[in-house]
């Protein structure tokens, strides 16, 4: 594992407890957000409980993959490992159709032409063999 | 129980230096310290709460070591560069409830000599919530910019606009001695200077120096008997905002949260201040905490900023000292704006002197507007 994060080209995100679901889910291409079964909020990051009331009855969401551009910036400037080598990129939240915004990477696209509202999909990076994360490209319809 | 004029700002001291390989951290704390005891005139000896922040989880203990104290009372609460204005309010309360009667307050850093990149250096990936965002790549000038970017569509401010505040914020350096950044700038320059990370210019973003800083606070009473005029704390507020579970609007501040209330607690409202103390580490950050705060409704700060509103002899100056933009941030800049404030309230700033100067509200940000970030905010008067 520690050659792998090596030769990984972004920092691995190191799967908890809490989170193997969600990054389980990623390893097989897979978007899932939760929702709390007590009071139906739709919460992301992953967590074992809703932040809304603490409740522990939740299931876990399959996500459309679908979402716009809520907020982007293009970084031009980042000395540290892994992203010295990638600017100009696109760090970005984008609202998924499931209602909540998650920080990502829009990527396949000219960083230039990314705007808010812009319709985009996941798509995903192997990271590692064991890890992918999931990013978002402009939608293909 | 209100802490509302209990405790006084009785001593403060700003390091002159901005670059500063030759000292150690803890040297330029010490410095400090004996700069603000001094202003006060009082000596390391009636010291017996100590605060800081920036020096790692215990450091507090080896930094009461360094300076041989054993103070009765200690707090690093670190939240960010706004952790000094917390601390200020922490003190007033503990010399309030009797647990120390003289604080000191230090902050010190050489994340310039140090080469340290806090702006465009990376985020980490280890427990939640980094582990869902470091690998994409955040910076901290690239957390401000998805506010900022946000900001310009929902509202349409613009780079004009925030540039105002980064060329005010220069008018005022040019008429501080110590500032780093002196000569005059235009919106222009500013526009002109290399993007960061869109939409956030060289010229949006604050610097990173050398330097450090301290506060002395005691009991109202104590005060009155020191060498210079108290600068009594009228209240305080603290709050914290995050990416709450993926639905946060990343236009609003903590200070939406902590701004209201320490102006309720200390009875006073906006056209009330003759100046204020926001911290700048991006004109983004003045624009979303000037708006968060109140003093123009949300939507409207890169209006609110223009036509010299901000600027000495404006409605509510603001960063008198020149900022964080254009005097001096060592990585956390909320000390710097405590010792402003109460310089401009003792009436000590010379050129850059707010006429008749009686009441000045400080707030610092600790964090990033577009992840996660505390507030903390304060009415000082005399
Ligand atoms: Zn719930």
């Amino acid at each position: 594992m520690a050659d792998e994060k090596k030769k990984a080209n972004r920092p691995v995100p190191r799967v908890d407890e809490e989170s193997r679901p969600f990054w389980e889910a990623c390893a097989r291409h897979e978007l899932y957000v939760q929702k709390c079964r007590t009071c139906g909020t739709v919460f992301y990051y992953p967590r074992a409980f809703c932040p809304e009331d603490m409740s522990q009855d939740f299931e876990w969401l399959r996500c459309s993959g679908r979402g716009t551009v809520y907020t982007f910036t293009i970084t031009r400037q980042n000395q540290s490992a892994g992203f010295r080598n990638k600017v100009p990129y696109v760090m970005a939240y984008v609202e998924l159709e499931e209602g909540v915004r998650m920080l990502t990477n829009i990527v396949d696209c000219d960083p230039e032409s990314v705007t808010i509202g812009m319709p985009v999909e996941v798509t995903f990076e192997d990271v590692t063999p064991e890890v992918s994360v999931p990013l978002f490209k402009p939608a293909t319809e | 129980m209100s802490i509302s004029r209990k405790a006084a700002l009785a001593g403060v001291y700003e390091h002159p230096l901005r670059w500063a390989p030759h000292k150690t951290q803890y040297q330029i704390m010490a410095e400090s310290a004996r700069g603000a005891l001094d202003d006060a005139g009082l000596s390391i000896k009636d010291v017996n709460g100590l605060f800081t922040s920036g020096v790692g989880g215990m450091g507090i203990i080896a930094l009461a070591e360094h300076l041989n104290l054993n103070p009765d009372f200690l707090d690093s609460n670190s939240i960010g560069g706004s952790s000094f204005v917390s601390h200020t309010a922490h003190a007033a309360a503990a010399i309030a409830a009797g647990y120390c009667d003289v604080a000191l307050i230090l902050y010190g850093s050489k994340w310039s000599s140090d080469r340290f990149a806090v702006g465009t250096g990376g985020g980490g990936s280890g427990d939640p919530p980094e582990q869902f965002e470091g690998c994409y790549g955040p910076t901290t000038v690239g957390d401000y910019a998805l506010a900022a970017q946000r900001h310009m569509y929902e509202f349409g401010t613009t780079g004009e606009q925030l540039a105002e505040i980064a060329v005010t914020t220069r008018k005022h350096a040019s008429l501080n001695p110590h500032a780093k950044f002196r000569d005059l700038i235009s919106v222009d320059d500013v526009l002109a200077s290399r993007e960061v990370s869109s939409p956030l210019h060289l010229l949006d973003c604050c610097m990173i120096s050398d330097g450090g800083g301290a506060l002395v606070v005691t009991s109202a009473e104590r005060a009155r008997d020191l060498k210079k005029k108290p600068v009594y704390l009228l209240s305080a507020a603290e709050a914290c905002t995050h990416t709450s579970a993926g639905m946060r609007d990343i236009t609003d501040a903590a200070a939406k949260q902590s701004g209201p209330k320490a102006m309720a607690r200390a009875g006073v409202s906006h056209s009330d201040f003759d100046m204020a103390m926001i911290y700048d580490s991006f004109t983004i950050t003045v624009c979303i905490t000037l708006e968060s705060l109140g003093f123009c409704q949300k939507g409207e700060g890169g209006a609110y900023v223009q036509n010299g509103r901000i600027g000495l002899g404006g409605e509510l100056p603001i960063n008198t000292d020149g900022g964080g933009l254009s005097s001096n941030h060592p990585g956390m800049r909320g000390i710097f704006l405590v010792i402003e404030a109460v310089k401009q309230l003792r009436g000590e700033c010379g050129e850059r002197q707010v006429k008749d100067c009686a009441l000045a509200f400080c707030h610092g940000t600790g964090g990033t507007l577009g992840l996660r970030h505390s507030g903390a905010s304060l009415v000082l008067g005399v």
